[in-house]
């Protein structure tokens, strides 16, 4: 019998897939080279505004996304072993002992980047980040810029956080200019704006079309597209790619087809971070089940839409992690009942005391309120040790058959 | 009709077959679970036992047979496989009536199941990656005493005043318990203490997910009468004991294989 030869789908470069990935990784690759002709390098946090080094011109890596493509090639291991044998303990987060290790080493084939000038740090998504970019400041001997947007315990952003945080906005943009000579041009600015509110609108609207039943896309999607969302989420090329990729969503709808293989039984949401070192495992898991994970806060959390700069500064107070257990409830709540989600899949990040200590409480409260399964596994950002492939099987499977069997006593 | 459930753990392998979805005929139960020959040697324990040759039953009179467990996905021998929360939840509900939270410690996890009013598993929450409040916790501690694990509860009965063991780490554990050996600690207490340890650990488990009455245990550790007390009392509530508890996966996974089994001749018959 001869072999059966699967063939490769030819890539098509017209595509949002083709053209996000090519941002992500050009996005790397540019760094590189522009450190080489001179151009300043930012290490920058996350949420932190990418208006500001995008705006002035310097060019940025995103260690935690530089840790997670390491985490997704094999290396997560490797890289917090290292930071470990130079004293940081396993309890750390392990995106911030890969970013430590590479700081070290400055050398790791699975994603290599341009070491920083400068680091902009941002603790909105948390505290663990200060110390992790103090840490970096020492060792590399380079200045460090703190915005200090902190955790709000209140359901809303006050005037008196605007104006707290929107000083240090100033004075981020004053220390930068002063360091590598360079000036805030507002028009400059205002395209940034443009491009950075175009892509998170178009971001927003493409994950918005799990509206859809069956979804349009395979949510382990998101979690690749959303890299250009943290790292070139200001520039005109994100803003096109993403505009491209809601239309793409939209005719798979118009289309009935889907990026998710086979029939779509269920829709879960997936809550935390991806677990990068097992990410074919997770998705797999829940693939041959039929369960597409349609939604996950995660994804929505690089959307910065805003019409003016307080709103902005807002919006950068809002970001997952810095708000109160009701706030980030009611905002997974209405996910879930906009999206038809017929169950929660909470993954207990080690890495992430902060979002992992809070979800004991909050998935308890959103299985009660929309009357779903909630299922919880350990597993880690970028630490693979801390994952259980049978552990995690068992419970999706659980999952799978508790939302089943809701299925059947409803027809 | 005659239907197998396998539930191969990660320490033993159990085997039921029961007839028409509501008699236990045979039941089996071998050391060993995923990866050993503990599997293969139960289901055979069941084909040589007395019960089913009395009963003229061969396998070819074997209409289905489902595998649950740890071990599920790889062995091969039966027709299909369900979730251990699932089989638990339904083994444990054909021996209780009215029952409506299964606690389950088995040799690598801990898991509470909350069923609805009709049966049916409606949420679970299991241990996390940590082997406290398992099994394996107590075989650890047992190891140490060099003394068998299944002689814990009549060990403890004689406690006066329980050791309290305040790691839940298993190897922090172990060193407590050696310390406290070291520094003249009695058997019993010891025993109780860590009995009482476990309990505390599953216990807080189980308040996450809520406990109703009927409660039971299910699994290897239902067996240990101080661990089952000392659970009774963190949540006060009574929980039920059936000397089958160890075999309520197997139970559920023969149950599960009968209902498959009848849906699938309806529907042929249709």
């Amino acid at each position: 019998m001869a072999e059966e030869v699967k063939k490769k789908k030819p890539v098509d470069t017209n595509s949002a897939k083709y053209k996000l990935g090519k941002i992500a990784g050009d996005a790397y690759a540019d760094a590189i080279e522009l450190k080489k002709q001179g151009v300043p390098i930012a290490w920058v946090a996350s949420n932190f505004p990418v208006e500001i080094p995008e705006t002035l011109g310097i060019a940025t890596v995103y260690p935690e996304n530089q840790a997670a493509g390491i985490a997704a090639r094999g290396a997560g291991e490797r890289m917090c072993v290292e930071a470990e044998s130079d004293g940081y303990s396993n309890d750390i987060c392990a995106y911030a002992r890969v970013s430590l290790a590479y700081a070290k080493l400055k050398s790791c084939p699975e994603q290599d980047v341009a070491m920083p000038d400068v680091l902009l740090c941002c603790n909105n998504i948390c505290n663990c980040m200060i110390k992790w970019y103090e840490n970096l400041s020492q060792e590399l001997n380079i200045p460090m810029i703190m915005l200090d947007i902190p955790f709000n315990p209140d359901y809303e952003v006050s005037d008196a956080e605007v104006e707290y945080v929107a000083a240090q906005f100033w004075d981020a943009v004053r220390q930068l200019e002063d360091l590598f000579g360079l000036k805030w041009d507002e028009k400059k600015a205002a395209k940034t704006t443009e491009y950075s509110c175009r892509s998170s609108k178009a971001w927003l609207a493409a994950t918005g079309t799990a509206r859809y039943t069956p979804n349009p896309f395979n949510g382990f999607d998101l979690l690749n597209h959303m890299a250009v969302m943290v790292t070139a989420r200001g520039k005109q090329e994100a803003a096109e790619a993403m505009e491209l990729l809601n239309k793409e969503y939209e005719e798979n709808h118009k289309e009935g087809k889907s990026t998710f293989r086979g029939e779509e039984k269920y829709r879960v949401m997936f809550e935390g971070i991806a677990c990068w070192p097992y990410l074919r495992a997770t998705s797999k898991g829940l693939k041959d089940r039929g369960i597409n994970m349609v939604t996950t806060i995660y994804a929505d959390a690089f959307g910065f839409d805003y019409d003016n700069f307080e709103e902005m500064i807002k919006r950068y107070c809002s970001v997952p992690n810095a708000i109160c257990l009701e706030k980030a409830r009611d905002k997974r709540i209405k996910l879930c009942k906009d999206y038809g989600v017929e169950g929660l899949l909470v993954h207990t990040n080690r890495s992430c005391k902060l979002w992992s200590g809070f979800m004991y409480e909050m998935s308890r409260q959103i299985g009660e309120a929309c009357d779903i399964p909630v299922v919880s596994f350990d597993g880690d950002q970028a630490d693979p040790r801390n994952f259980s492939e049978a552990q995690y099987d068992t419970r999706v499977q659980g999952l799978m058959e508790i939302m089943g069997q809701k299925k059947m006593m409803a027809l | 009709m005659y239907t197998l459930g396998i539930d191969i753990g990660s320490t033993t392998s159990k085997c039921v077959l029961l007839k028409d979805g509501s008699e236990i005929i045979a039941k089996s139960l071998r050391v060993g679970g995923l990866g050993t020959k503990g599997p293969d040697s139960s289901v055979n324990d069941i084909w040589e036992s007395e019960e089913v040759k009395k009963a003229g039953i061969t396998k070819k009179d074997l209409d289905r047979a489902i595998v649950t467990g740890y071990g599920r996905r790889n062995y091969e021998g039966g027709d299909g496989e369900v979730s251990e929360l699932t089989c638990h939840a339904l083994g444990a509900r054909f021996v209780f009536d009215g029952l409506r939270t299964v606690i389950d410690i088995g040799g690598q996890d801990a898991k509470i199941i909350r069923l609805s009013e009709d049966g049916r598993m409606t949420n679970f929450v299991m241990n996390d990656k940590c082997a406290a409040g398992t099994g394996r916790f107590l075989d650890v501690m047992a190891n140490i005493l060099t003394v068998d694990v299944d002689d814990f509860t009549k060990i403890a009965e004689e406690s006066t005043d329980a050791s309290p063991i305040s790691s839940t780490c298993t190897v922090f554990a172990e060193s407590e318990v050696i310390s406290q050996l070291a520094n003249g600690a009695k058997m019993p207490d010891l025993i109780k203490g860590i009995c009482s340890s476990v309990a505390s650990r599953v216990a807080g488990l189980a308040r996450r997910v809520g406990v109703q009455e009927v409660c039971c245990m299910s699994g290897g550790v239902a067996k240990n009468g101080a661990v089952r007390k000392a659970l009774e009392e963190e949540l006060k509530v009574n929980i039920a004991f059936d000397p089958l508890a160890q075999h309520f996966g197997a139970i559920g996974a023969a149950l599960w294989a009968y209902n498959e089994h009848m849906r699938k001749s309806k529907s042929a018959n249709k």
